[in-house]
């Protein structure tokens, strides 16, 4: 069957945004289930995310605070303080951030092919 | 130190035209009140990462972090990276949800997620005082830098940003500010890449001189004052980490993505621009100190620095650029506030106004109403009250979102169980405690005992507080958890349909 092309019109704005075409009735027990396994993924990388974050640079200041002989080494000519704090901190919060938004997006998908081998026959589209 | 004062008026003259200009340029974009609000939804990640990269860094950031680097050494540094470790957060756990939530404002996701006008008012009431207090450094730190490179009198620097402001935002509201701000981000990068790469260059000519008072303490991570120092230097980690997410300007621009990946997306690109920025401005912080720089104040050790260490016209030249800098970082933080709060404004404030003395003003007029109010009552501020540094006084900022807004957002996204009557209650609590931070801070009032440095760096016991507050309360009121929560929570969570209905925002009701 083959549907009109969908026209975008501007009217007076709406409170809601329109209903989006996912094929989990929220009400059913199933929806709810479906939910709790996506939630807890997600939940589940971004506190191991965090975790990195918090092991990898929110130790630095208990770190120094309890060896503060580490504030004299230099590799690389850089005392460690400034090394660390002033330069390998950022690549390394991109590098986590990545990470994460792989994991994020894998466990996306897979709760999208969950929802469409369930639902056989309702009109469905690729993730 | 005198100044020749042609180079910044050049600069600060060239910023404001390029960015009537693009914001001219845009309003051609710019039709529906949905522009207005929220660009229509529609910006790209890689354009809407510069925009945001071009919001964020204010002069905090361009000035702020080097003079801090400057005075007070290595424990400055947890400034920036805690800015930028602050989006990480925010990609982690709020940004797909938020924007997936088709709320437009922070106030718009309270009620749709609480059904509650009440949390609504309020959560409106700390976007006004969060973007208010943000703003209020930001314009302080236009006037001491006008006054310093141009001799102008210190009410010039709020009054001028005041208006272009005003004039950006009246004309073309978010969608031409996205373009400006894009436009600004490399405007800022190239003011400090720039000047960076010939003062080093200079620096290794001159045979790479080493500080001569490098001390110990000046490179050490955290305050010096023994465990004091460090815990001023969590508090600060948990304000920027926790902050980020509540600030009134950072939230808005999500909503401007088209779809919850793209947020995601957007996000880790703006990790990157920030990364590669905050690399530069701790480096004049070290230049000052081998050059035995005596700035006038921390915050102008950017704008002098390249007269001190290159003498002729080519200093002329890079502080003409780096003025330029500074004027963008004024400029794109205060519309991306300005654009908040008036957003905020108009729609709990304004419109209701206005339609109960039976005016047919649309939105957009409403807007512009509510950009004037947003405008000039931060810029009366920064002429009445002193000035507490713009790096210090963007950290309150920080505090007051963290505790309140964060709470707000993860308990929101991930917690089935929160109510109105908790969120109420931990909003107001996180109010207080970092309301009273702000107030003690702004007096001056210094003891240097602990309780002085846990009421001035509140957020570490600040924001745990109005977590335990907001859950205890919700648990107790557990029989007015929102009906529709778990349908509200599907729809939060659910990645889009490739393929989206168009999605008009919500504004009239």
């Amino acid at each position: 069957m083959t549907e009109p092309q969908r026209v975008r019109v501007t009217g007076p704005p709406r409170r809601r945004p329109a209903v989006r075409r996912v094929d989990v009735d929220e009400d059913t027990r199933l929806g709810e289930v479906y939910l709790g396994s996506l939630m807890r993924a997600q939940l589940s990388i971004a506190v191991r995310t965090l975790a990195v974050l918090f092991l990898g640079v929110g130790s630095l200041p208990l770190l120094f605070w309890l060896a503060p002989g580490l504030v004299h080494t230099a590799p690389f000519g850089v005392p460690l303080p400034w090394l660390l704090l002033g330069v390998l901190v950022y690549p390394f919060l991109f590098l986590l951030g990545r990470w994460y938004l792989r994991g994020a997006e894998r466990n996306e998908a897979s709760y999208a092919d969950l929802l469409r081998t369930d639902s056989s026959g309702s009109e469905d589209e690729a993730p | 130190m005198t100044f020749d004062s042609a180079p910044a008026i050049v600069a600060v003259t060239l910023v404001t035209l390029a960015t009537l200009t693009i914001g001219t340029w845009g309003l051609r974009f710019s039709r529906t009140t949905s522009d207005f609000y929220v660009a229509s939804r529609s910006v790209r990640p890689g354009l809407n990462a510069s925009a945001i990269g071009g919001e964020y860094l204010s002069a905090a950031s361009f000035l702020g972090v080097a003079g801090l680097v400057f005075t007070s050494g290595a424990e400055m540094l947890w400034y920036p990276i805690g800015w930028t470790a602050g989006y990480l957060v925010l990609l982690t756990l709020v940004a797909a949800p938020l924007r997936r939530s088709g709320a437009y404002t922070l106030p718009d996701f309270a009620e749709e997620r609480l059904a509650s006008r009440g949390v609504r008012r309020l959560c409106s009431l700390l976007v006004v005082t969060i973007g208010w207090l943000y703003l209020l450094p930001q314009l302080q730190g236009a006037g001491l830098t006008l006054e310093l490179v141009a001799g102008a009198p210190r009410w010039v620097g709020p009054v001028l940003v005041g208006t272009v402001v005003l004039v950006s935002v009246f004309s073309g509201g978010m969608r031409s500010i996205t373009f400006v701000q894009a436009f600004q981000y490399w405007l800022k990068l190239t003011a400090l890449l720039v000047p960076v790469g010939v003062l080093v260059a200079v620096w290794g000519h001159d045979g790479a001189p080493r500080a001569t008072d490098l001390s110990q303490t000046w490179s050490l991570p955290m305050g010096t004052d023994g465990s004091a120092g460090l815990y001023a230097t969590y508090s600060l980690i948990a304000a920027t980490f926790l902050g980020t997410m509540g600030l009134p300007h950072v939230g808005v621009r999500f909503y401007t993505n088209p779809d919850g990946r793209a947020a995601r997306r957007t996000t880790l690109v703006v990790l990157a621009l920030l990364g590669v920025f905050y690399l530069l401005p701790p480096i004049l912080g070290l230049l000052g100190r081998v050059y035995a720089a005596s700035p006038s104040s921390a915050d102008t050790l950017v704008l002098e620095l390249p007269r001190l260490m290159v003498p002729g016209w080519a200093g002329d030249a890079l502080t003409g650029l780096v003025c330029a800098g500074a004027f963008a970082a004024f400029l794109s933080t205060s519309s991306g506030l300005a654009i908040a709060v008036s957003g905020v404004l108009s729609q709990d404030v304004v419109v209701p106004w206005l339609r109960r003395r039976g005016s047919r003003f649309g939105g957009v007029a409403a807007f512009r109403i509510a950009s004037l109010v947003a405008v000039i009552v931060p810029v009366t501020g920064a002429l009445l009250t002193p000035s507490v540094g713009v790096a210090r006084g963007v950290a309150l900022a920080f505090a007051l979102a963290a505790a309140t807004f964060c709470p707000l957002l993860l308990l929101g996204i991930w917690w089935r169980r929160l109510t109105a009557y908790g969120a109420a209650t931990g909003l107001v609590t996180g109010l207080i405690t970092t309301g009273t931070a702000v107030i003690v801070t702004i007096s001056g009032w210094r003891t240097d005992t602990w309780a002085d440095v846990a009421l001035t760096q509140p957020a570490l016991w600040a924001v745990p507080l109005s977590f335990a507050v907001m859950m205890a309360v919700s648990l107790a009121t557990a029989a007015h958890v929102p009906a529709h929560t778990t349908r509200l929570l599907v729809r939060l969570h659910t990645p889009e349909p490739t393929i989206e209905p168009a999605v008009t925002p919500a504004l009239q009701r």
